[in-house]
């Protein structure tokens, strides 16, 4: 039974309408698999009754002919998606034993369309951090190993739970957030396929906030087309989200294998950055020969300020956070300390329930928006945004339909190698992936080669606001030139 | 603002000029809250009208009740005011347990109303006009209750959430007097829209006050602001207080710290709450979860166009088409109640021409005092608009005397009934009858000759005729004809 996790979704979806198996025995063999797989601490919350459950009422439309496009497909939540009556923490002690009475809209549509719920994923605490080391519930191990060393490796983060699940075969897909990287970059290090949609096209209703005006759920998936079936289902308008965009969603599976000839493909030239490892400078030229020969054109664009994207995020990024976190107060739910007066309740749980780097956070952006200090950094920060907004909206105008640059400026790193002394070490991880978030642009992590310890690289693609379909189309031909991925097993 | 002449106040250095500002927060009337779809509705049982949003919890989403754009437009439109197509929703970030968010979502740099202008009556007929700053929408708090537990505290967030108005005036105010009549204006104005109930001790209509002194024509002093008043007659006199506090502080060479001060009703006095140092840094910035209100003008001119005529309008058709003096106008329209009931019973007159003026002398006079009297308002009133009505039409029509009118207006009050059947069924009729009014006037005359020869050189003593031939009728003879019969018969 192993077997069948190692399916893509669009091969799993043919053998359940096949009745080749059911989604019971696919559910099962994730189980399965999930157990065996704990010390890689991918999960926060095994829901294997439920899952059970969800398989056996699915099998029973299956049989009627009623499943839904994801009918009996397992699938991991990252813990930052509110799930109806299991525990949701975004792994933070501060939430504790918290159980939402609610399920958000991104994962209700996944049930709508028939997946079924393995478990709760592990992530940063609130999405804070690119190591998944910041989570209440321990580091995440990445199922890649450098060559000849047993050294645990971080699967990148916020999302590490779910690329790391996705990769070791736990799950067949999985629901990540992404606020500067925290899709694209844990599926670079990982070898899995991730794409952060448009800002506004998944709605961020029951998704624990982080940045709201940069957050924006997405798929981690095996390929382009289990990522790209997965979004179908995740995204469309939510009248409880106003940043929600009423658009139709398209099939966008119908993109995968789609001509990309003629396509313009532009390669930001303030990407080459000093010292950027040669392994990632060849994958770069590689990708874009590989998408050339496939029809399409390349063009040497500029995006001039790129440089200042990084810092301008860790203003606004913290700056929301400060406040979207504010309701962790101890009064209502979660974490509630001793205390002799409201203040020192306050204090004492938020004290104890946050870690490290969100109280830097926390501190960073109570700072950013302090009198006095409000028009240096915030206003700066988001007229920053605005100019680097434009900065992709007149490479656009000039015809270029997407963008190619590395995801990451390295290969996945050992767990506690960074950030240690200096957290702008750790910040730097996300320096290809924030330009996009605040943009609000679709951007999405392809696989696309190894480096020379046989750890996974990828590439991204930047695409027009709400064009995923062509981000879908070139990263099928960067997934087909480079070929499929998979950690050899050692937990 | 006007040439109103305002109250200065006596200081042992001279006169002193107040200058004030307020802060109302109005509650808008909207069946649910301004981000989320739970209840508004008022005494419910603690946490019953509370929704995942308004208890802040984890990735919940707020989304704009357009009801409560729609009365915020409304408002702004009564109040002559700039309104804003494009407006933003902004964080006020403080800790509070009345405040699950941990931020209030208010509107900071760009309210959704711009400036504006309110004239208020004062008294002797004279009028001020208050500018008006900006109106906002912003949410309003939870509430805490602190006799439940001695140990804890407990929170109720029925309230929070609700929308309300921060209505901002520009210090134009310099009286207590103005003050007291700019909230009960702007009260009303919200009344007649329909956007605000007004009522202050539902907590529904709230003011801070801002009081600064200084010597006429002199630059603004330092002011103090009195927080939470929720009642006309207590801002006049926390006004009245502070300004003399902060006279007697500068006069005895001090300074004015600008604070937040609460009033005791109890002791008549303002008292320090917080001072500028213990301000909170709010941390303004725009709502990441709300996208920038923008509305089109045709979206304004639609609730333009069903604007209810206003007390200023209402007062200026009383004036000129009735022939009511400003003040008895003034007082007809201050309540949106009093102007409903009084052109009700206008609607019921056989002769609106000839009796709209006694109608409002009887509104006025008759019922508004009998309602004082009784401490009853004009919706519970045992008199309605259509015996009103009948009872003016009878005395028009000299069915009755003006006296009798008083008795019939009391009869109907006590027991109720149809004015015209009265009449007729407890002979209430006015005497017309020439011969029959004419026999007793001879009598009276016949047995009081001193006076009647006295009446040729005292004329006013007239006046004692016709009371004592009233008395004989019983009040039903028509005054005018023992007026006339009286003269003619005393030679005068």
């Amino acid at each position: 039974m192993t077997d069948l996790t190692s399916l893509t979704l669009a091969e799993a979806r043919k053998g359940l309408a096949a009745k080749t198996f059911t989604s019971l025995e696919l559910t099962d063999a994730h189980l399965s698999a999930i157990e065996a797989a704990r010390v890689l601490n991918a999960f926060v919350m095994e829901t294997p009754d439920r899952a059970r459950d969800m398989a056996k009422a699915v099998d029973e439309k299956i049989a009627k002919g009623e499943g839904g496009p994801l009918a009996g497909i397992p699938l991991g939540i990252k813990d930052l998606f509110a799930t109806k009556g299991v525990r949701t923490t975004a792994c933070s002690k501060i939430l504790g034993n918290f159980v939402p009475t609610y399920e958000s809209t991104v994962t209700s549509q996944l049930w709508r369309d028939g997946a079924v719920m393995l478990g709760k994923l592990n992530n940063d605490e609130f999405a804070m951090g690119s190591a998944n080391e910041t989570s209440c519930f321990g580091p995440v191990g990445n199922p890649w190993r450098r060559a000849g060393s047993n050294t645990t490796l971080v699967p990148g983060g916020s999302s590490g739970g779910s690329a790391s699940a996705v990769a070791a075969l736990l799950c067949m897909g999985a629901t990540a957030t992404d606020t500067g990287g925290s899709i694209r970059q844990p599926a670079a290090f990982t070898a899995t396929v991730g794409i952060k949609p448009t800002y506004g096209r998944c709605s961020r209703w029951g998704i624990v906030a982080f940045a709201s005006s940069l957050d924006q759920a997405g798929p981690i998936a095996r390929s382009t087309r289990d990522a790209a079936m997965l979004l179908r289902s995740m995204a469309g308008h939510d009248p409880k989200d106003t940043t929600s965009v009423d658009m139709p969603v398209p099939d966008y599976e119908a993109a995968i294998g789609r001509s990309v000839k003629g396509i313009r493909i532009g390669i930001p030239k303030e990407y080459r950055l000093d010292g950027m490892p040669a392994e990632i400078e060849k994958l770069w030229s590689e990708g874009a020969a590989w998408l050339k020969a496939a029809g399409a054109e390349l063009v040497e664009v500029s995006l001039p300020h790129t440089k200042y994207a990084l810092p301008a995020y860790y203003i606004v990024a913290p700056a929301e956070a400060s406040s979207n976190l504010a309701r962790y107060d101890g009064v209502r739910y979660g974490l509630r300390e001793q205390a002799k007066n409201i203040i020192e309740l306050y204090e004492n749980s938020r004290a104890e329930g946050f870690g490290a780097e969100v109280k830097r956070r926390v501190m960073i952006g109570t700072y950013v928006l302090s009198a006095g200090y409000y028009d240096a950094y915030y206003l700066r920060a988001q007229k920053v945004r605005t100019l680097i907004k434009k900065d992709f909206e007149d490479c656009f105008a000039k015809g270029v339909d997407a963008i190619l640059t590395p995801a990451t400026p390295s290969a996945a790193f050992g767990i506690g190698e960074k950030g240690g002394a200096d957290p702008v070490e750790m910040y730097l991880n996300d320096i290809f992936t924030v330009t996009v978030n605040m943009a609000g642009l679709p951007g999405i992590a392809v696989p696309a080669g190894k480096d020379a310890q046989g750890l996974p690289l990828g590439l991204q693609l930047i695409g027009r606001p709400f064009d995923e379909e062509t981000l879908f189309s070139l990263g099928e031909v960067i997934e087909q030139a480079a070929g499929r991925f998979t950690p050899a097993r050692w937990w | 603002m006007s040439t109103a002449t305002h109250k200065l106040l006596k200081g042992s250095t001279g006169d002193w000029e107040m200058v004030i500002g307020m802060e109302i927060h109005a509650q808008v009337t909207s069946n649910s809250k301004l981000f989320s779809g739970a209840s508004t509705a008022f005494g419910g049982e603690p946490n019953s009208h509370v929704s995942l949003v308004d208890a802040a919890m984890p990735g919940m989403l707020p989304v704009i009740n357009e009801e409560c754009v729609r009365q915020a437009v409304t408002t702004g439109l009564g109040l002559n005011a700039q309104i804003n197509l494009r407006s933003v929703f902004d964080r006020k970030n403080y800790f509070y347990p009345d405040s699950p968010q941990g931020y209030q979502i208010s509107q900071y740099k760009s309210p959704i109303v711009g400036e504006g202008e309110v004239a208020v009556e004062l008294d002797g007929g004279k009028t001020a006009t208050i500018g008006i700053e900006r109106l906002h929408l912003e949410q309003d708090a939870g509430k805490l209750l602190h006799d439940q537990s001695p140990t804890m505290s407990y929170v109720d967030l029925n309230r929070c959430g609700v929308a309300l108005m921060e209505i901002v005036s520009k210090p134009d105010i310099r009286d207590a007097e103005q003050a007291k009549a700019y909230v009960t204006k702007l009260r009303s104005i919200l009344r007649y829209l329909g956007t605000c109930d007004g009522d202050m001790e539902k907590g529904s209509l709230r003011a801070d006050v801002n009081v600064s002194v200084r010597k006429p024509g002199a630059p603004l002093g330092t002011r103090c602001e009195i927080k939470n008043m929720n009642s006309i007659t207590f801002i006049g006199q926390a006004i009245e207080y502070e300004a003399r506090r902060q006279i007697e502080i500068l006069e005895d060479g001090g300074q004015i710290d600008q604070e937040t001060r609460l009033y005791d009703p109890n002791k008549g006095e303002t008292r320090s709450m917080r001072s500028k140092e213990e301000a909170h840094d709010y941390r303004y910035f725009p709502d990441p979860d709300l996208l920038p209100l923008e509305f089109t003008q045709s979206f304004v001119d639609e609730l333009k166009a069903k604007l209810p005529e206003l007390p200023d309008q209402k007062k200026t058709r009383f004036v000129a088409d009735l022939g009511l003096s400003a003040y008895d106008a003034s007082v007809l329209v201050a309540e949106r109640e009093s102007a409903v009931f009084y052109e009700t019973v206008l609607e019921n007159l056989a002769n609106r021409a000839r009796d709209g003026k006694v109608a409002a002398n009887w509104v006025i006079n008759e019922l508004f005092g009998r309602l004082n009297k009784e401490g009853r308002d004009i919706t519970g009133s045992p008199v309605n608009a259509e015996q009103l009505a009948a009872i003016i039409d009878l005395i028009g029509e000299g069915t009755i005397s003006g006296k009798i009118a008083k008795d019939l207006f009391e009869i109907v009050w006590q027991e109720g009934g149809d004015p015209r059947a009265l009449v007729e069924s407890r002979g209430m009729k006015q005497v017309t009858d020439l011969s029959a009014i004419e026999k007793v006037v001879d009598d009276i005359i016949a047995a009081n000759p001193d006076k009647a020869a006295q009446v040729k050189d005292k004329p006013q003593s007239l006046g004692w005729f016709v009371g004592q031939v009233m008395k004989a009728s019983g009040g039903k003879a028509s005054p005018q004809i023992v007026n006339d019969l009286l003269k003619s018969k005393l030679g005068i």
